[in-house]
């Protein structure tokens, strides 16, 4: 599906990511980890070509992705990013309307088919109650939830998650990533997803890259990504590691530094 | 299910169509001299069909030769200005923006005191042309610095805009301590914005830019509403940000640009006309762009038209009256309607 082909990037002089190889498979839940600034967002961002490498190449279904249109690229990837401030507030369906946006070209209001999709992928999303209100009156997890639904309105193949978790309690948390595994497992969407919580990445993930310094420094399955030793090299940190007593995936404990 | 469709922004902009006609009718009906009101539209509506009748030949002259063509030109201004306002605020990402923040005005406004001064301002298009020269120069030269690695920053090109005002007001204000006090009266009035000093001409001037760079606007507007939420919020959604940009700082900087040209520094319009609308009709420029462009024009060409009554014979600059109605009309809609939460 993706095939990311030695790339480097730096925004000034220092490499921000330097020969990063690896190839995503359709219908596959890959998770990001590494340290603050190891190059989990940019790497994100190359992604979906808001920013060009400067070596190596992405090929997105082995089309080089500098070849493709914004709105191409907007038709087959979805991104959901980290908290958007808005300046003037829509209504939820509004914001899930601008999904559409990468199939209407010139045309400047959507159809009866394009508020037809918006509804599905709201309908799925359990937001339709308040497709009325206006965003910034939601609760954060309503919010993700309605970001969510404008990727899907987007009919994509892979949605791209950057910290999804972030800002939100537990029963959200898993709330929302019980919905992105649905669409993994059920409508086979491909989903790349960068996090700071190594526990959901070992739960939800097929496979695992643990970035450092803008390098891969090691990629396979969470069993094999999260080793105590990986983990210690990789953020400099004691942690115990060991399974979760129902899914049997590697779990990790902080332990602190100060004994008592 | 609420939704922006065809139908609603042509029923919304029809309607408001009707009003600014109305406003048009209303203001060519007033001013210090006397002419009844019906005969006032008769003239107008005969002149329309190339009939001649009613009304001396004075009368015909007020109405169709001063009055409509200054109803026509405030219009111009008023749309002009609210559309450039709105389009600054959504490209900068800042309510505060008008369509001044970014130098145009200063640089418009030095033209037209060097015109003054130069007396260039007796000729019939020497005022608006030296004021439109000024203001393309500043936009030029702010969208040099403005910019970084060929990409126009909205942070970097907001201070640059506003440092390049601010060096051009210390012009402005050089130029006003040497002048002479004839020269004075009229370069203040200019600052605070005046119709008296144009001409029928002048719609010659601003309409093309007017005209044009609204609808190069309306045809970006589906995309100004995505880049409401950030730029990258706009390229994961398939927009050429960049070329968005360029093209939006283009038209509202031009449209600007015009309308200050033909009468100076009319403040308040282009701040709270798009929030005004906003505020009634929601944040989509689909319908803001247009509505922003009718109310606009009425809005003005009502206050242009108080400005040249209520003192009659004398005349206010316009101005004062967009300040003096238009700033507690705005602090009523934000107290009866729900209050935007970045301001």
């Amino acid at each position: 599906m993706i095939d990311v082909n030695s790339i480097s990037f730096r925004y000034h002089e220092d490499w921000v990511l330097q020969d990063v190889s690896f190839r995503v498979e359709k219908g596959e839940f890959l998770g990001v980890i590494g340290p603050n600034g190891s190059g989990k967002t940019t790497l994100l961002k190359i992604l979906y070509h808001l920013l060009s490498p400067q070596r190596g190449e992405i090929l997105l279904e082995l089309v080089p992705m500098k070849k493709m249109s914004r709105s191409d690229i907007g038709k087959r990837i979805a991104v959901v990013a980290q908290e958007t401030h808005l300046l003037f507030p829509f209504s939820v369906l509004e914001m899930v309307l601008m999904g559409r946006s990468p199939y209407l070209g010139h045309l400047m209001f959507e159809s009866e088919k394009d508020l037809e999709i918006a509804k599905k992928a709201m309908e799925w999303t359990k937001i339709l109650p308040f497709s009325e209100r206006p965003i910034d009156e939601l609760s954060g997890g309503e919010r993700k939830r309605v970001f969510i639904a404008r990727a899907l309105a987007q009919e994509p193949e892979v949605i791209l998650l950057d910290e999804p978790t972030a800002n939100l309690d537990i029963h959200h948390q898993i709330d929302f990533l019980d919905l992105i595994l649905n669409l993994n497992r059920e409508r086979g969407l491909t989903i790349i997803m960068a996090s700071h919580d190594m526990n959901i990445a070992s739960e939800f993930c097929d496979r695992l890259i643990l970035l450092q310094g803008g390098r891969i420094y090691k990629m396979g399955t969470p069993e094999e990504v999260i080793t105590k030793e990986n983990i210690e090299r990789v953020y400099g940190c004691e942690v115990w590691v060991d399974q979760n007593p129902i899914s049997g995936m590697p779990r990790i404990s902080l332990l602190k530094k100060v004994s008592d | 299910m609420k939704i922006i469709t065809s139908k609603k922004v042509l029923t919304i902009s029809i309607f408001l169509s009707l009003l600014l006609i109305l406003v048009i009718l209303v203001s060519i009906t007033m001013g210090s001299v006397k002419v009844p009101p019906l005969r006032s539209i008769r003239i107008l509506f005969q002149s329309i069909l190339g009939l001649k009748g009613a009304g001396s030949e004075t009368e015909r002259t007020i109405i169709l030769s001063l009055r409509l063509p200054r109803a026509i030109l405030a219009g111009f201004v008023g749309a002009g200005l609210s559309v450039a306002g709105a389009t600054f605020q959504a490209l900068l990402r800042n309510p505060l923006a008008d369509p001044y923040i970014l130098g145009v005005s200063s640089g418009a406004a030095v033209g037209a005191i060097i015109a003054i001064l130069l007396g260039l301002s007796t000729f019939s298009l020497g005022l608006p042309l030296a004021s439109f020269l000024g203001a393309l120069l500043t936009i030029m030269v702010v969208f040099y610095f403005g910019r970084q690695d060929g990409k126009i920053h909205p942070n970097t090109l907001l201070l640059a805009g506003v440092i390049i005002g601010s060096f051009l007001s210390a012009l402005i204000m050089f130029f006003i301590s040497v002048s002479q006090k004839e020269e004075l009266h009229t370069i203040i009035f200019w600052l605070m914005g005046d119709f008296s000093f144009s001409n029928a001409r002048a719609i010659l001037i601003i309409f093309p830019y007017v005209l044009l760079g609204i609808l190069f606007l309306y045809l970006r507007s589906r995309h100004l509403n995505l880049i409401l939420s950030g730029e990258e919020n706009a390229v994961q959604l398939g927009v050429d940000v960049e070329r968005l940009k360029l093209v939006s700082y283009l038209s509202a900087s031009l449209v600007t640009a015009a309308s200050v040209s033909v009468c100076g520094l009319i403040g308040f319009v282009g701040l709270i006309i798009p929030h005004s609308v906003r505020l009634i009709f929601g944040p989509d420029h689909r319908l803001l762009i247009p509505a922003s462009a009718l109310v606009g024009a009425s809005f003005l060409i009502a206050s242009d038209t108080f400005a040249r009554t209520i003192l009659a014979p004398s005349e206010l600059p316009v101005g004062v009256i967009t300040a003096a109605f238009g700033g507690p009309f705005f602090i009523y809609l934000l107290r009866t309607r729900k209050v935007i939460k970045t301001l």
